[in-house]
């Protein structure tokens, strides 16, 4: 599996991405990773890491993960995810949270709101699939202008194709998983884009609702992408969740 | 060689314009657009056109599955071939394809095959397909798992017609304590599968295999990729250790017979240009969901324009290519012939009606086509 390493510190905070893979590093790594130590995997499947045929769902992505906590032997770590990333997040939190100090769940997905459902992102092209993932579509123009290069296009079938077969049906929710949302007991902060038009904001007090006393921050300007689109406010309520819950014995 | 008489039964009374305001004419186009009593007389239409076919002295006729499109009115296509099977005597019905993949318990196939076989007195041909593309977003099963649920349904459905049950099955994508497909089927050891296909080396090499030598029936396709995949199949039974018959390498085109070859492409030109602009508009994301096929060939696809009628095929390029076959008898003749030498073919399936084509032409054209095409190559 490929991992991205960033910073250096006693606090590790292990980031998982979204069904678009890892972006473009952005300022928001690099605020996460001040002082700490910051972990970026590509999920099997996705990026540059192999698929794994035995992972058919989130909830497996969700027990590789804990392996994965178990096998580099991490304690007190702070999990921030995004989108797919924040679901599987979520999906660890109702397992196991042994080695976890704190969650900072943005723009999950995993959940459903009846009469909202994500998105279809799968029959948009490949230009609404862009520009439908900001608000500031400055930020749309600039990745539409860039031509991708072939290994660019093979890592983005790839995540396209190993996030259809994690959330093609149901689409890009568990059944399973808002019941079990009330076992999270690590502090749990929620961060959205209230222009968010693959995920609606209104899921943020969807999640307040079933995640006990998670905090949640709605983003003014944002889409479906705040850690890119607004970096440094969402490094902020992240560092401040993550900096809040650290030291001393765990919760 | 065979003639089996095809249609795909679009809905005819679209509305082509208001359709060019959607994305495709599958799945999105809505269906406040279909009118029940036009529709109701298009089935009067096709089952009557498929029922004289019969008198025409086809050897069979054709139907297939698609969902939510008027590209074609039969997401059950078993339903037509039991009206069909009530109104015919003698010709094969050939389902041209059933969408394996689709359904939650494969067995409701087999059953309903199984009784069609009984009802027909054994005049079934079962297609087995995995649908295209656009019908993964219909019933939302994930493509992902498309071909895994294809093979595992197909070795289900022939071990539920040749193995005496109950027995229990206990695979990936299904889990049966109790296997015991009543009524059994009526031809043994079962009615012949064939596989439609537009082609993918998987596929031949699957079909071929001495174990099933399924016909392998490549559709709407250019004749260089008609000609190149059949001959693909008849290697791969040579690498197999025997050679493939002519039953086994079938071809289905739309094909349009008259006088000249310049009243031909007039008279068919707006059946074949709605065809493949109107009805088969299909953007790649429709056309290819992720895992329904390989990364690379999604990759060779992309494109500005990618899909299925993107940029505006005109009648004179798909006659070109031989993806349709427009002219005078014996120039259709001559390429039907010509597959024959250059691929072994034994079975051709015509769609004599296509896109908006009206009855009255339809009925020329297999009249055509049945009585100065088909005679010299029938048999």
């Amino acid at each position: 599996m490929r991992v991205q390493r960033a910073g250096d510190g006693d606090t590790t905070v292990l980031f998982l991405h979204g069904a678009g893979g890892v972006p473009a590093w952005t300022p928001f790594f690099d605020a996460i990773a001040e002082g700490r130590e910051l972990l970026v995997p590509d999920h099997p499947g996705f990026g540059l890491s192999p698929d794994v045929d035995n992972l058919r769902d989130v909830p497996d992505y969700a027990m590789f993960y804990l392996d994965f906590l178990d096998t580099i032997d991490a304690r007190d770590v702070h999990v921030v995810g995004h989108s797919l990333g924040g679901w599987i997040a979520a999906e660890m939190a109702i397992r196991n949270e042994s080695r976890v100090r704190s969650w900072s769940l943005i723009s999950p997905a995993g959940i459903r709101l009846r009469g909202q459902p994500m998105a279809d992102i799968f029959i948009w092209s490949q230009e609404e699939g862009i520009r439908n993932l900001f608000h500031d579509q400055g930020f749309a123009d600039r990745l539409l202008a860039q031509e991708p290069t072939s290994e660019q296009i093979d890592v983005a079938l790839r995540n396209r194709f190993t996030f259809a077969k994690l959330a093609w049906q149901p689409r890009g929710f568990n059944p399973a998983l808002a019941k079990w949302l009330h076992r999270i007991s690590r502090p749990t902060t929620i961060v959205w884009g209230r222009d968010d038009l693959l995920l609606p904001v209104a899921y943020a007090s969807l999640w307040s609702q079933y995640v006990p006393k998670a905090t949640v921050h709605l983003l003014d300007d944002c889409g479906h992408l705040p850690v890119v689109e607004q970096a440094a406010t969402t490094a902020a309520h992240v560092n401040r969740h993550i900096d809040t819950h650290s030291g001393g014995a765990p919760s | 060689m065979k003639f089996i008489c095809f249609s795909l039964m679009p809905y005819r009374p679209l509305d082509l314009e208001a359709a060019k305001q959607h994305r495709s004419a599958w799945v999105v186009l809505p269906n406040s657009m279909y009118d029940p009593e036009l529709g109701a007389a298009e089935y009067d239409s096709y089952l009557d056109m498929l029922t004289y076919a019969e008198d025409l002295g086809f050897d069979g006729i054709g139907v297939n599955e698609h969902h939510q499109t008027a590209y074609g009115m039969m997401p059950a296509p078993n339903l037509i071939a039991s009206a069909l099977i009530q109104r015919t005597k003698r010709v094969k019905i050939a389902i041209l394809g059933r969408a394996l993949p689709l359904v939650g318990n494969p067995l409701y196939i087999a059953e309903e095959l199984a009784m069609l076989d009984n009802l027909s007195r054994g005049r079934v041909i079962a297609g087995f397909v995995r649908g295209i593309g656009a019908e993964y977003h219909a019933s939302g099963v994930n493509p992902a798992f498309s071909h895994s649920r294809f093979h595992e349904a197909h070795d289900l459905i022939v071990k539920a017609w040749t193995t005496p049950g109950p027995f229990a099955w206990e695979g990936d994508h299904y889990d049966f304590t109790y296997v015991n497909t009543w009524p059994r089927v009526y031809q043994q050891p079962h009615p012949p599968i064939w596989i439609p296909s537009q082609g993918s080396i998987e596929t031949i090499e699957w079909a071929a295999h001495p174990d099933r030598r399924y016909p392998f029936l490549v559709t709407f396709s250019p004749e260089e990729a008609v000609a190149r995949n059949l001959n693909a199949y008849r290697e791969q039974a040579r690498v197999y250790g025997y050679e493939a018959t002519p039953d086994q390498c079938g071809w289905a085109a739309p094909v349009y017979v008259a006088d000249t070859e310049e009243q031909a492409i007039d008279e068919a030109r707006a059946g074949i240009e709605t065809l493949f602009n109107s009805f088969l508009t299909l953007p790649i994301q429709m056309l290819l969901p992720p895992g329904y096929t390989s990364i690379a060939s999604v990759k060779k696809m992309m494109g500005a324009r990618a899909g299925l009628g993107m940029e505006y095929q005109t009648i004179e390029r798909l006659v070109e290519l031989g993806t349709a076959l427009v002219g005078t008898p014996d120039t259709v003749r001559a390429r039907i012939e010509q597959m024959q030498e250059r691929a072994g073919l034994g079975t051709f399936v015509p769609l004599l009606q296509f896109g908006t084509l009206d009855d009255a032409a339809t009925k020329r054209n297999m009249e055509r086509f049945a009585s100065d095409v088909m005679p010299p190559l029938q048999g």
